[in-house]
């Protein structure tokens, strides 16, 4: 495929993926709207062109690894996963019901396709740092993917994680902050400034690369890039907007969980659900 | 007593929130500390007292680690998030830098037990009572309600040490819709009902299922006390001599493990001074399937109509 049909195919899949996941928010009647919006796009590339993976083979061993390690964001990695083919679709509608394999946040020994169990900020991380450090003792050739939040990045684990992977010299590990300068309560510089992340990350050790967390050319280059660092790991700082593609929750902190559940049907619909 | 203040929410955050105003105006050593989780618990406060109020962002062991700061420096710092990041995150700060120290830090522990059903154990706190219990120096209340709540609050700040309050959902009914007939004491148990057959000690939000499941037992000729133990630890163990007292044994009703929590606590009391037959009802020692407080309390024998289940069975009853 041409790249600018890829770019456009992974246009059309994101695209695809937020309704999806917006429809089975509103289903639910609960979960976190805006944190899977602003993960979209990247998680759309990882799973669609990056990642080394076969969905009839959850747990091939030599598959690569992807720790959704802002485990909130649940619905958007379900969605994918599904339209993956790691379960049916219709199990997308059963999100947080009673004896779903989908729960608020990913339980990996309850939905195929989920690596890591995650949803206390900062553990994900952590186990990716030995995910990619087993590999390594292996002589395993996959590759570990972890997405952190922004507001996910004030945990003192996240740091004591991150000196570990550069210690180890993990460039088999590759991470992104979906760094959309919020978290629950607001703002992030106004709560606990984490800035400047390119510096501090550097500053560990790390290889890095900021770009538009929605701009799908830029996300795949950073990816290859990350793919071929020696000797380091990557962080890949991606500036995105919280409830990216429905236009009221925008950068709005509210919308990290429903604030109205009437506004997002019709949101739904703005996406043509 | 406190009429004022006894404010029949419908909701424990608000109560929380109303009486934590209250004495902050009162005593301005009082402050409050959140992790990011403000707006859920206290959005008024965050606004109305800015200067009293420290956001450290997600990042829960410095909060706790700051807390036992603050209170060293003779403030009075309210610590609050959701109950799994409390009890388990910080533990080793509330342990070591807050209970060994012993401390005059105030925990609010929200979420407890089976209130975050649907999003997986990561969210459940569904141990914090047990973790709380194992540590010296802690006084842990479970209020049953928004009176109790804001009791709790008012005499957690009278008490100097370190005081763990815990919460489970928002949403609760009501027990003392009158008010509280008897003064809130910590360590003493509130007796809510009288009956010769069946003792219920209960806590937090199992108290107004055990008082529905009593109500539900009069009309089949049983007849059953219910306590409220909103604190746990010390325990009144007066309380429950005294509920031991019954024809037929005591049920221990809690939103938490069934380990090491109320039941466990009675059941180490009776065991050394007055053995009785002892049913504990509660989250068994698994991790819990997902979905909502009320089909897990189902799925888990904790709603009304296991407990009259249960004492229908201690009682010898036929279930008809
Ligand atoms: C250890 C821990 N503390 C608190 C929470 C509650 N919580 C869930 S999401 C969230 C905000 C996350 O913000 P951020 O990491 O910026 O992710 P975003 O939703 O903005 O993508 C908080 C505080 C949690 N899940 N884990």
């Amino acid at each position: 495929m041409k790249r600018e049909e890829l770019i456009h195919d992974l246009e059309e899949k994101a695209y695809l993926m937020r309704r999806e996941t917006i429809r089975m928010i509103v289903e639910s009647g609960s979960g976190h709207p805006g944190p899977c919006l602003s993960a979209a796009d990247i998680l759309t590339v990882l799973y669609f062109h990056v990642l080394r993976i076969d969905p009839e083979r959850p747990y091939w061993e030599e598959r690569d690894r992807f720790v959704l390690s802002k485990g909130h964001a649940a619905p958007i990695l379900y969605t994918i996963l599904a339209h993956r083919g790691y379960f049916p679709k219709e199990a997308l509608s059963t999100l947080r019901q009673i004896n779903s394999i989908l729960q608020g946040h990913p339980d990996m020994t309850k939905t195929p396709g989920i690596d890591m169990t995650s949803g206390s900020l900062g553990h994900g991380f952590s186990a990716s740092v030995g995910m990619a450090l087993g590999g390594k003792l292996d002589k395993k050739r996959f590759r570990v993917f972890v997405m952190l939040g922004d507001g996910e990045c004030q945990e003192g684990l996240v740091w004591e994680s991150a000196m570990s992977a550069a210690h180890y010299k993990l460039n088999n590990l590759i991470g992104i902050v979906d760094y959309n300068k919020l978290e629950y309560d607001g703002e992030i510089s106004k709560i606990m400034e984490i800035a400047p992340l390119v510096d501090k990350w550097q500053s560990f050790g790390w290889h890095t690369r900021r770009i538009n967390g929605h701009n799908m050319a830029e996300i795949l280059d950073a990816l290859n890039e990350a793919i071929v660092i020696r000797e380091r790991p990557t962080m890949i700082i991606a500036d995105t907007i919280k409830g990216k593609g429905v236009s009221f929750m925008e950068n709005d902190y509210k919308w990290h969980s429903i604030v109205d559940l009437k506004l997002m049907k019709e949101g739904l619909k703005g996406l043509g659900g | 007593m406190y009429k004022k203040s006894e404010c029949l929410f419908e909701s424990r955050f608000p109560a929380l929130e109303y009486v934590l105003e209250e004495v902050v105006n009162e005593n301005k050593k009082i402050i409050a500390l959140t992790a990011d989780i403000s707006s859920r618990i206290v959005p008024r406060f965050v606004v109305n007292h800015p200067d009293r109020f420290f956001n450290f962002g997600i990042a829960e062991q410095n909060m706790f680690g700051a807390a036992a700061g603050f209170a060293s420096a003779g403030l009075i710092p309210f610590a609050m998030t959701l109950s799994v990041f409390v009890t388990m995150r910080a533990c080793e700060q509330i342990r070591t830098d807050i209970a060994y120290t012993n401390s005059n830090v105030k925990i609010i522990a929200t979420g407890g037990g089976l209130a975050y059903g649907k999003l997986g154990s990561t969210h459940m706190g569904i141990e914090d009572i047990s973790l709380m219990r194992s540590i010296p120096n802690m006084t842990i209340i479970v209020p049953a309600d928004s009176v109790e709540t804001t009791h709790a609050i008012r005499e957690a700040v009278r008490f100097n040490g370190p005081v763990f309050i815990r919460f489970g959902q928002k949403e609760n009914p009501i027990v003392h819709v009158n008010g509280l007939q008897k003064e809130f004491v910590i360590g003493k148990a509130i007796k809510l009902r009288s009956g010769n057959d069946i003792s219920f000690i209960a806590t937090g939000v199992m108290v107004s299922k055990a008082i529905e499941a009593c109500n539900e037992l009069k009309k089949l000729g049983i007849y059953a006390s219910v306590y409220s133990f909103h604190t746990i630890k010390p325990l009144d163990k007066e309380a429950v001599l005294d509920a031991a007292d019954s024809k037929y044994g005591l049920i221990t009703l809690e939103d938490n493990n069934v380990n090491g929590g109320l039941g466990g606590a009675v059941a180490e009391v009776l065991g050394s001074e007055k053995p009785r037959p002892v049913k504990r009802i509660g989250i068994p020692d698994l991790y819990p399937v997902i979905g909502s407080p009320e089909e897990l309390y189902k799925e888990y024998n904790m709603d009304v109509s296991a407990i009259v289940r249960t004492s229908m069975e201690m009682t010898k009853q036929d279930i008809g």
